[in-house]
């Protein structure tokens, strides 16, 4: 199969502190790939030295092909990417952010359609400030999928979203996964980790300790539940200091 | 192009509902008129002259809405994507430093030119303004003097790190030269050894220049100022794209 995602030996430090260290991982075209770990494990750094948003100190980073830093007005043409923490203009519309993100591509989605699936088809008139914490999450990803992209980064992707609404989110990617889309994401929910992903890498203190499936997780720590491998192969299991 | 039509439109809706250009490049513009107007009217702008004190201030008064432009807006809107994060979402699409700065400037072009086109008519029908040089002049002088001081703002928003910074630097270029360089206070009121102090600025030489136009008079160094209005504009452009920063 095809990699859509090679990393090399990537390493970034902020200061003295190193946040990512020697990391290396491969992606394959059409799957969906999870990077796991707690909270300042290097995650987001990891996923944002990917995307070329962060400068890494070393190693060799290439997606479709591109180099992200180099070649992203070619690379970002085919790629969509929900942030932790999406920015938008205080004042601006769900409509407005919408048009303005698909104007951006080739040949955008139908944003309006999109925002139906996602359940926030009746807000698009309404200021994006002015939406619920889930609502927002919910448009964010619809976002990050107007390019029709060949891959996407999605950070966090259910963090505030109910039950029900999380369902819906790994209902539809996992049609686009059908068709052909390459997920990268991270999450630390282990129930969607668990339904969405073909393979996982897990972070501890910036290093990989773990690269593969759940169920070889699952069997690597002993555990028979995912949750409990994870908790245990990124060194964070409760009672434990 | 669609691109940039689609930005366009969605950015300037954006910043009309913010409402702060609209009272500072459109309407505060018309207010010092005004004033201007109550105090003057159509007198002379000395005894003798051969044209009136609201002529010889008008090229100013077209400066207050490039001044809230060029040091105001466009770098605290630019300044403000990127602490907000947008910049850096718009770094994860295909679209260009170059095409965001452009639309954020076309904006603030449209500001300058909505000022123009209702502080002329005013001027005219309200105080009988008319112009004593060239029309067209006068208006390449306005519009180098738009350009180059909307670059410096775009300059200061392309590259600071936050609205802070932005604002710091904004206030430092703004205050002095709203208020010296003869966009609100008249130049020939100030004294002589302060007017020589405050030529240095590029928007007291794009007044004089203006004003000239508009009174048909002759005006040295011409070249020398129209030189320094465009390799101003040329630089910043060029650096503002050049080292733009996404976060």
């Amino acid at each position: 199969m095809e990699t859509v995602i090679h990393v090399e030996r990537l390493s970034k430090s902020y200061g003295g502190l190193l946040a990512v260290d020697k990391i290396s991982l491969s992606v394959k075209r059409g799957t969906v790939y999870g990077l796991l770990g707690a909270n300042g494990a290097g995650k987001s750094t990891t996923m944002e030295c990917i995307l070329g948003t962060k400068n890494a100190d070393s190693g060799r980073i290439s997606v479709l092909g591109y180099n992200p830093k180099k070649d992203r007005h070619r690379l970002f043409q085919n790629v969509g990417v929900q942030f932790q923490e999406g920015g938008h203009q205080p004042e601006i519309k769900v409509s407005e952010l919408c048009e303005e993100t698909a104007c951006l591509y080739k040949e955008p989605a139908d944003w309006k359609k999109l925002c139906e699936q996602f359940g926030i088809g009746s807000k698009i008139g309404n200021v994006v400030k002015s939406l619920s914490g889930g609502e927002r999450q919910r448009l964010f990803i619809a976002l990050a999928l107007i390019p029709r992209p060949e891959l996407v980064f999605l950070d966090e992707l259910t963090t505030g979203l109910d039950a029900k609404a999380r369902r819906e989110v790994w209902k539809i990617l996992s049609e686009l996964k059908s068709k052909g889309l390459t997920i990268f994401l991270t999450s630390h929910f282990m129930d969607e980790v668990e339904a969405l992903c073909d393979e996982v890498c897990i972070l501890r203190n910036g290093k990989a300790v773990f690269f593969g499936t759940v169920e070889q997780a699952k069997k690597a720590s002993g555990c028979e539940k995912f949750e409990d491998a994870y908790l245990m192969l990124s060194g964070e299991e409760v009672g434990k200091e | 192009m669609r691109s940039i039509r689609t930005l366009l439109k969605n950015e300037l809706k954006l910043n009309i509902r913010d409402m702060n250009m609209v009272i500072f490049a459109v309407i505060l513009p018309l207010i010092v008129l005004l004033i201007l107007g109550l105090m003057y009217g159509t007198e002379p702008a000395a005894d003798g002259a051969a044209y009136t004190f609201m002529e010889q201030s008008f090229g100013a008064l077209c400066c207050i809405s490039i001044c809230a432009s060029g040091f105001m807006g466009l770098p605290l809107v630019v300044a403000g994507y990127r602490e907000r994060k947008i910049l850096k979402r718009f770094q994860v699409t295909p679209v260009s430093p170059a095409k965001l700065l452009l639309v954020e400037f076309l904006i603030y072009i449209i500001y300058c030119i909505l000022s123009m086109i209702t502080l002329f008519p005013a001027a005219m029908l309200f105080w009988k303004i008319r112009i004593h040089g060239s029309f067209l002049l006068f208006l390449g002088s306005w519009l180098l003097t738009m350009l180059s001081t909307l670059s410096i703002g775009l300059l200061v928003g392309g590259i600071a790190k936050n609205t802070k910074s932005a604002s710091v630097a904004a206030c430092i270029l703004y205050f002095p030269m709203l208020i010296f360089s003869g966009a609100t206070l008249p130049f020939e009121v100030m004294p002589a050894a302060m007017q020589k102090m405050i030529g240095i600025f590029p928007l007291t030489q794009g007044i004089q220049l203006m004003k000239a136009a508009f009174l048909g008079l002759p005006v040295e160094n011409v070249l020398l100022s129209v030189a320094v209005m465009c390799a101003v504009t040329l630089v910043c452009f060029a650096v503002s794209v050049k080292c733009f920063k996404w976060e």
